[in-house]
């Protein structure tokens, strides 16, 4: 089948099933068809990668377009999208909202589409609308459970991101000024276009404009010191949507910055582009650390979690070579598995003690010893610790980063992973070990769908880490070298 | 239409209402009642549609003349209507707590736009086109911008805070009309029809917040910190 087909398929299959659901109204029917439309998504989107030419193919005019570094981010988002929606199921059904859960599933797959379809956008412009669309359709599941804390949530989300973005539009407006004096007043704005352009663009119009997309796509990164609504957006949305937020969405937009990060170097700033980067994401790192060692909301601490983590794509990226960029991409794809592997158990404790306090959440282990070490591994996992795939990736792009110009920023993210380390695993110690005040013991059972898809997550997070395949590296670093013409 | 060879009646033109959009961004700084903003806003949204009627006309984009009459469709008379219904039910009229007097906030403002106006020069230097109405251009882009973040940070109540989003994103408008006129249609349209989920979403979040957390304020959203 070719990639166009399976491109169709697989963002037909969540646009239908949001209709659908707003139609049949029935909680269950909504359900399946979400979970349906994932699994489909899913199926496409797995493909695809391996039958995508490394120069990449346009459909519909060139509005549409995949190459490998849009087919693995798609990818990636799939994976996400497919474990919360099986996730979703167990965790929607005991909030009791099943009147209003047809309309948490018509937003969650439309949710779904944007995520799915922003790397496939062509035009840089369209991009842009693709990425304010996911705002738009996330604001309303952050706000989905009605409290006050979810809609001040929802609030400061779509606010900060809103304005946030319309910088990544000015910028982008500027990109396109910056190219009609090389390319005539009308031309298409495709990335090709864009960064065939840019080593004869203006300097000085092509550094304004890449510093306004990469704050603005940063915003919705999630970059410090944009990051201010990643934590509350991240902890007062439920669950499935959380995992979502963090390991679809943060790289969809981290994508419009490697693409403009592309053309920033076609352009030939120098070491500028990159050094910008760098500092936003040791600066990622560095809130991340400091918000995780002193942190007492169980899922703001994995929305910091999701802070770090973005700073160490971006400092991949920032690194940049073969080995930077594919430890970058490979990075996505397990803080992709692992971030929702996280927020399904931090959601599954949160249900079961009926609190977000660290400090009130004691025993897991006792209380649930299965899911309990399962979630415990996971922590182990995003920690960066061996035997998983975050180790792996970390590895790979502090390697890259030990260049002269680099070496101070891999040995500030080295010191800061250590920090990391050892302040998340110590709140990890406290809710597992810490004696129990009385009274406090744990209500629900929690059901095999909130199980299943932390299995699904931790299973190839560990077979990443023991086994690279050479295909795979082959194929990242195939990526890099499409994307930098001529630099080691 | 090379923005050198511009005549130079539709020159002074494109700046007296790009000047005037500016000037009707400074009215909703000094102001302190929702409803002045509103008609600023509404203002400042026909001198862009007049704006790009008159680009239209003398650069010869006949494209052009339909994003005229979408943007004063649009943000002339459809976005005013939807924040107005949204302020109706509201009972809010004005703001409460002044975070920065008007006044003070005005010269931030005038501070700003000396800072875009330098930005602005050096660019355009680099082109050799520190004459022509790029450099205005620019300058209200740029200046627009800030004010409307400036808006951003030291207004509180919900309403305010769209408005000063969308002075944000009429900067843009703006700016790219003169710059980029020959921008593909589709992506202009598709940020007009955009510009309008967003202010409709924006409805339903406000009604949301006083629904369930009983204000407009953004003062009183401090639940969450840490």
């Amino acid at each position: 089948m070719s990639a166009g087909i399976l491109i169709a398929i697989l963002l037909a299959a969540p646009a239908l099933a949001g209709f659908a659901a707003i139609l049949v109204r029935s909680p269950r029917a909504a359900e399946a068809l979400n979970l349906a439309a994932s699994l489909v998504s899913f199926l496409c989107a797995l493909p695809l990668p391996f039958l995508v030419a490394s120069a990449g193919e346009t459909f519909l005019g060139g509005y549409v377009a995949v190459d490998r570094a849009a087919a693995w981010v798609v990818l990636c988002t799939s994976i996400v999208y497919l474990l919360a929606s099986i996730y979703a199921v167990g965790y929607m059904r005991l909030l009791g909202e099943d009147r209003r859960l047809h309309w948490f599933y018509a937003l969650f797959a439309g949710f779904g589409l944007t995520t799915l379809a922003g790397p496939f956008m062509n035009n840089v412009g369209i991009y842009w609308i693709a990425i304010e669309l996911t705002t738009l359709v996330s604001t309303f599941l952050v706000a989905f459970e009605h409290a006050a804390e979810s809609m001040e949530a929802a609030w400061k989300y779509i606010m900060v991101v809103s304005a946030g973005i319309s910088l990544a539009l000015l910028g982008t407006v500027l990109f396109y000024w910056g190219g009609s004096f090389v390319l005539g007043p009308t031309y298409d704005m495709t990335w090709a276009a864009l960064g065939g352009a840019a080593p004869k663009m203006n300097h000085a119009v092509v550094t304004l404009a890449y510093l306004l997309v990469l704050v603005g796509y940063g915003t919705k990164v999630g970059l410090a010191p944009m990051h201010s609504w990643l934590p509350d957006a991240h902890s007062e949305s439920p669950a499935p949507v959380s995992a979502m937020l963090s390991g679809a969405l943060l790289n969809t937009a981290m994508f419009g910055i490697f693409r403009f990060l592309g053309i920033a170097k076609a352009a030939g700033l120098g070491a500028f582009p990159e050094l910008a980067l760098v500092a936003f994401g040791t600066l990622s790192l560095l809130v991340g650390a400091l918000f995780i060692v002193r942190q007492q909301g169980i899922k703001r601490l994995m929305a910091y979690s999701s802070i770090e983590h973005m700073g160490v794509v971006a400092l991949g990226f920032g690194f940049g070579g073969p080995l930077g960029i594919a430890g970058a991409l490979y990075h996505m794809l397990n803080h992709s598995l692992n971030k929702s592997l996280m927020f399904f158990g931090a959601g599954n404790v949160m249900r079961a003690y009926g609190t977000k306090e660290i400090g009130r959440i004691r025993g897991v282990l006792r209380h649930f010893p299965a899911q309990g070490l399962l979630w415990l591994a996971g922590a182990v996992a995003i920690t960066g610790a061996p035997p998983f795939g975050l180790f792996l990736s970390e590895l790979t792009i502090m390697r890259a980063g030990l260049k002269p110009s680099f070496a101070w920023a891999v040995y500030v993210m080295a010191a800061l992973l250590i920090v990391i380390f050892i302040g998340f695993l110590n709140h990890f110690r406290a809710m597992y070990w810490d004696a129990e005040a009385a009274g406090d013991a744990p209500s629900r059972k929690t059901s095999a769908w909130s199980a299943v898809p932390m299995w699904l997550a931790l299973a190839p997070l560990l077979v990443l880490g023991l086994w690279w395949p050479a295909d795979l590296w082959s194929y990242l670093a195939s990526v890099a070298q499409s994307m930098l013409p001529g630099v080691s | 239409m090379p923005i050198q060879h511009l005549d130079p009646l539709a020159s002074s033109l494109f700046g007296l209402l790009a000047i005037l959009s500016l000037l009707l961004a400074f009215v909703m700084l000094g102001s302190r009642w929702l409803k002045n903003y509103l008609y600023a806003f509404a203002a400042e949204s026909w001198a862009i549609a007049l704006l790009s009627a008159a680009i239209a006309y003398y650069g010869h984009y006949p494209e052009l003349y339909l994003v005229a009459a979408l943007t004063l469709l649009f943000r002339g008379l459809i976005l005013p209507y939807l924040v107005w219904r949204i302020i109706q039910r509201l009972d809010v009229a004005r703001e409460v707590r002044i975070i920065l007097q008007p006044s003070s906030a005005m010269v931030i403002g005038a501070f700003f736009v000396m800072f875009a106006l330098s930005v602005s020069y050096r660019i355009a230097s680099d082109f050799h086109l520190e004459l022509t109405i790029a450099v205005l251009a620019l300058t209200v882009m740029l200046s627009m911008k800030l004010i409307g973040f400036l808006m951003l940070a030291v207004r509180h109540e919900a309403i305010s805070q769209v408005l000063g989003l969308l002075v944000l994103e009429n900067g843009i408008f703006l700016g790219s009309q003169i710059l980029v006129p020959g921008m593909p249609l589709l992506i202009e349209l598709v940020v007009l029809f955009d510009l309008l989920i967003v202010v409709a979403c924006f409805g339903v979040l406000v009604r949301y917040l006083q629904a369930h957390v009983g204000t407009t304020s953004s003062l009183d959203l401090k639940r969450l910190t840490g």
